[in-house]
C-alpha cells in the first residue's frame, strides 16, 4: 500500500509562492501526472515529496504517516532525474545494486535482484558498462533499473524521458506505463509534454504558478476544463479562444464574433445557463475538431476565408480569419484546397466551452 | 565567412612578416634553449661526473671508476639509514597532509559563514619561504619559552633536539604549511561531485559514511592523487625545513646527506651518483601512483 496525500502544501522564497495551498491524493497504485509549463512549482511538489525539498506548511502523508519532517532516505520512495544521476564510477550492475548494498543486503539477494530487473527493463547486456558508454535511453533504463530495484513504496519521475530524441521518448513512453502496470507501484510523474501526461496517466494534475487548477482523467481534462489555462494547455492544436457575445434572435441564439464578424446559429438552451450580466462577455472555447468545415454552401454554415493551411498527413489544420481573430480547425486532409479559398463553417455545440472573461474560469455550460 | 575571416588573419600576419609558425618559435625557442642549459645539460653532465671520482674542490686529474660509486652507495648501510628517514618523513607529512588537508576541505565545502575569508587564511602558510617558515617553528619549538609547550602545558619538552622527536617536529612544520595546497585541491574536486548524485544516494538510503566511501571518495580520488603525487616528490627532496631547524642524525635526509657529500665533503662525482639513485627512487614512486591515476580515471 502507498497513499500520497498533499495537504495545504506551501512553499514560498520571501513573498514568492513556488507553491500554494496544494491539496493533491494519490491512491495506490495511481499513475498522476504533474503537467504545467516550465517554473509552475511541479518540480519542486515532486521533489518535496521526496524529501529533497523542504515545505513551509502543511503536511504530506505517505500511507497516512507525515513525511515531511523526515530524511528522504526514511520515506522509503525512489526517484528517477531527468539527468539520470547515475554514479559515474560505477557501472550499470553496480548503480543498480547501489540501494540494495547500501542497505547491507547479502550478495545473493542483491545479484538476484538486480537480474531480475535488469531482465525485466531488457538491459542485461548493459550491465557490465559504465554510464559514460551508455545512450540516453539506456542510461535513463539504468536509472529507472536503480529506483525498481528496491521495490519502494512510491516512484517519483522528474521529466524522466524529457532529455531524449522524440523516437525514443516514444518507446520509453509505453515501457514505463509496461513498467508501471507490471510493478504495482504508486507513480508520480512530472513532465510538461502534455502528450506525455495523457498517454500515461491515470490522472493528471494540472499546475500553473505554483497552484494546482485542475486534477482529472485525460478526457476529463481535455473534454471539461475548469478554466482557460488547462483549456489551452492540454490539446494539440491549442483550443480556439475567441470573445464572443451572445444574441438571443426569437427562436434561436446566436453568437457573436467580433464586430459582427461572423455570426453562428446556436440552439436555444444556450441562454438558459447564462446570468444576464455575461451575456456580453463571454469566452468562447472551441477546440479544432470542434469547428466543421465543409466546401460549400449549406444552411446552418457561413461563409469564411481559409487563411493558412497545414497539411500534417492525416488531417490538416486550417486557419479561418474572421476578422481580427483566427479560428482554427481540423479537416480531412486535402480538402480546403488553397489559401483564400471560401468555405463554410458551423461550431459543434457538443464541443464549445464558455470561459468567464474576467476569471478565466470555465462556466460549466454542456450543450448537445 | 570563418574561412574568410581566417585569410584575412593570415594576410594580417603576413605582412608583418611573421607567420604564425614564426610566432609560435618566437615563444618557445627561449623556453628549450634555457631548459637545455640549466636542466639538460647539467643532467647529462653529472651523469657522467657520477661514474667519476671528481673532487671539485681540488685539481687531482678525473678518474674513470665505472660502477664503483654506485656500488659503494648501495652497500653503505649510513645511506640507507637515510632512505629509510626520509620514507619515515614522506609517509607521516604527506599522509598528515592529505588528513588534515582532505579533513578541512570537506569542513569548507559545506555552507559556512565567511567561506572565502577562512579560505584564504587557510592558504597562507603555503606562500611563505620555507626558511622564514622552518626559523618561526624553531621559536615555537623552543623548550624554553616556544608557545608549543606552553599552549600544551610540555613544561620544557624537546621537540628538536630530541633525536626520536626531531623528524615528527619537521613533519609536522611541513604538515601545517602544505595542508592547505592537498586542501586546495581536495576542494576543486569535491565541488565538481555534482549535487544530484548525493540527492540520488539519499534517496538511495545511503548513510553518511556509505555515502562518502562510495560516492565521495572515488569522485575525489583523481585529484586526490595529483595532489598525492606532487607532495611525494616535493617531501621526498625536502631540504629547506630539516636543514634549518634541526642538525640531528635522525633528521638527517637523504638530500641533506647529498648536501653534505657534494659541498662539505667534496665528493662531487659521488654525490652525483646518489644525486642519480635519488632521482631513480622518485621517478618509480611517481610511475606507481601514476599507474594508480589511470586506473582510477579509466572508471
Amino acid at each position: 500500500m502507498a497513499e500520497i496525500a498533499l495537504q495545504d502544501v506551501e512553499k514560498y522564497f520571501g513573498d514568492n509562492y513556488v507553491i500554494r495551498k496544494l491539496n493533491l491524493t494519490i491512491a495506490h497504485k495511481e499513475f498522476v501526472v504533474l503537467l504545467g509549463p516550465s517554473g509552475c512549482g511541479k518540480t519542486t511538489t515532486l521533489r518535496a515529496i521526496a524529501g529533497l525539498e523542504t515545505i513551509d506548511t502543511g503536511d504530506i502523508r505517505i500511507d497516512g504517516r507525515p513525511v515531511q519532517d523526515l530524511r528522504p532516505s526514511d520515506r522509503d520512495i525512489a526517484f528517477v532525474f531527468q539527468l539520470y544521476a547515475l554514479y559515474p564510477h560505477l557501472t550499470a550492475y553496480d548503480n543498480i545494486a547501489f540501494p540494495l548494498r547500501a542497505t547491507r543486503e547479502s550478495k545473493a539477494a542483491v545479484d538476484a535482484q538486480v537480474q531480475a530487473v535488469a531482465k525485466s527493463l531488457k538491459i542485461e547486456h548493459l550491465l557490465k558498462v559504465r554510464p559514460s558508454a551508455l545512450s540516453g535511453g539506456d542510461m535513463q533504463r539504468i536509472a529507472i533499473g536503480r529506483a525498481l530495484v528496491r521495490r519502494p513504496k512510491a516512484m517519483l519521475m522528474d521529466e524522466p524521458i524529457g532529455s531524449l530524441d522524440a523516437k525514443l521518448r516514444e518507446d520509453m513512453r509505453s515501457e514505463l506505463k509496461r513498467l508501471h502496470i507490471e510493478n504495482d507501484s504508486t507513480t508520480v510523474y512530472v513532465t510538461h509534454d502534455q502528450v506525455e501526461a495523457m498517454s500515461l496517466a491515470d490522472r493528471v494534475a494540472i499546475m500553473n504558478d505554483g497552484v494546482l487548477q485542475q486534477v482529472g482523467t485525460p478526457g476529463e481534462v481535455y473534454q471539461y476544463p475548469t478554466n482557460l489555462f488547462v483549456a489551452q494547455f492540454i490539446g494539440s492544436p491549442v483550443m480556439n479562444i475567441l470573445p464572443v457575445a451572445v444574441r438571443t434572435t426569437g427562436p434561436g441564439t446566436e453568437l457573436v464574433v467580433g464586430n459582427n464578424d461572423a455570426v453562428f446559429a446556436f440552439s436555444a438552451d444556450l441562454p438558459k445557463h447564462l446570468s444576464q450580466k455575461s451575456y456580453e462577455s463571454l469566452m468562447l472555447g472551441v477546440r479544432p475538431e470542434g469547428v466543421l468545415l465543409v466546401p460549400e454552401e449549406t444552411p446552418g454554415y457561413i461563409p469564411v476565408k481559409a487563411h493558412i493551411i497545414e497539411p500534417l498527413g492525416a488531417y490538416d489544420i486550417v486557419d479561418l480569419k474572421i476578422g481580427d481573430e483566427y479560428l482554427r480547425s481540423r479537416t480531412p486532409s486535402g480538402m480546403v484546397k488553397r489559401v483564400g479559398d471560401t468555405v463554410w463553417a458551423r461550431l459543434d455545440e457538443a464541443q464549445t466551452h464558455f470561459f468567464d472573461t474576467k476569471s478565466g474560469d470555465s462556466l460549466n455550460i454542456r450543450l448537445g | 565567412m570563418a574561412g574568410l575571416a581566417r585569410l584575412e588573419g593570415d594576410t594580417r600576419a603576413a605582412a608583418r612578416g611573421w607567420s604564425d609558425l614564426t610566432i609560435r618559435n618566437v615563444f618557445i625557442l627561449p623556453t628549450i634553449a634555457f631548459l637545455i642549459i640549466f636542466n639538460i645539460f647539467p643532467l647529462i653532465y653529472s651523469l657522467g661526473y657520477s661514474f667519476t671520482d671528481f673532487r671539485a674542490s681540488v685539481n687531482d686529474p678525473v678518474n674513470f671508476v665505472g660502477l664503483q660509486n654506485y656500488r659503494e652507495l648501495l652497500n653503505d648501510p649510513n645511506i640507507w639509514r637515510n632512505f629509510t628517514v626520509t620514507a619515515q618523513y614522506v609517509i607521516v607529512s604527506v599522509g598528515g597532509q592529505v588528513i588534515v588537508g582532505f579533513g578541512l576541505a570537506l569542513l569548507l565545502n559545506r555552507k559556512i559563514p565567511f567561506k572565502g575569508l577562512i579560505t584564504t587564511l587557510l592558504l597562507l602558510p603555503m606562500m611563505m619561504s620555507m626558511a622564514v617558515v622552518g626559523l618561526f617553528w624553531k621559536l615555537l619549538y623552543d623548550p624554553s619559552w616556544g608557545i608549543i609547550n606552553y599552549g600544551l602545558g610540555l613544561g620544557s619538552f624537546d621537540w628538536l633536539s630530541n633525536p626520536d622527536m626531531a623528524l615528527y617536529a619537521v613533519a609536522i612544520t611541513d604538515i601545517w604549511m602544505w595542508a592547505p595546497f592537498v586542501m586546495l585541491l581536495s576542494l576543486a574536486g569535491l565541488s565538481a561531485v555534482p549535487s544530484h548524485l548525493y540527492e540520488a544516494a539519499a534517496i538511495d538510503r545511503a548513510g553518511t559514511w556509505y555515502t562518502f566511501t562510495r560516492i565521495t571518495l572515488p569522485l575525489v580520488a583523481p585529484i586526490l592523487i595529483i595532489a598525492i603525487i606532487f607532495r611525494t616528490m616535493e617531501a621526498f627532496k625536502s631540504f629547506d625545513l630539516p636543514f634549518i631547524m634541526s642538525g640531528q642524525p635522525t633528521t638527517e635526509m637523504i638530500s641533506i646527506r647529498l648536501y653534505k657529500m657534494a659541498f662539505q665533503e667534496w665528493q662531487t662525482g659521488r654525490s652525483s651518483a646518489l644525486a642519480y639513485i635519488v632521482l631513480i627512487v622518485v621517478l618509480a614512486i611517481t610511475n606507481i601512483y601514476v599507474k594508480y591515476l589511470n586506473k582510477v580515471k579509466e572508471r
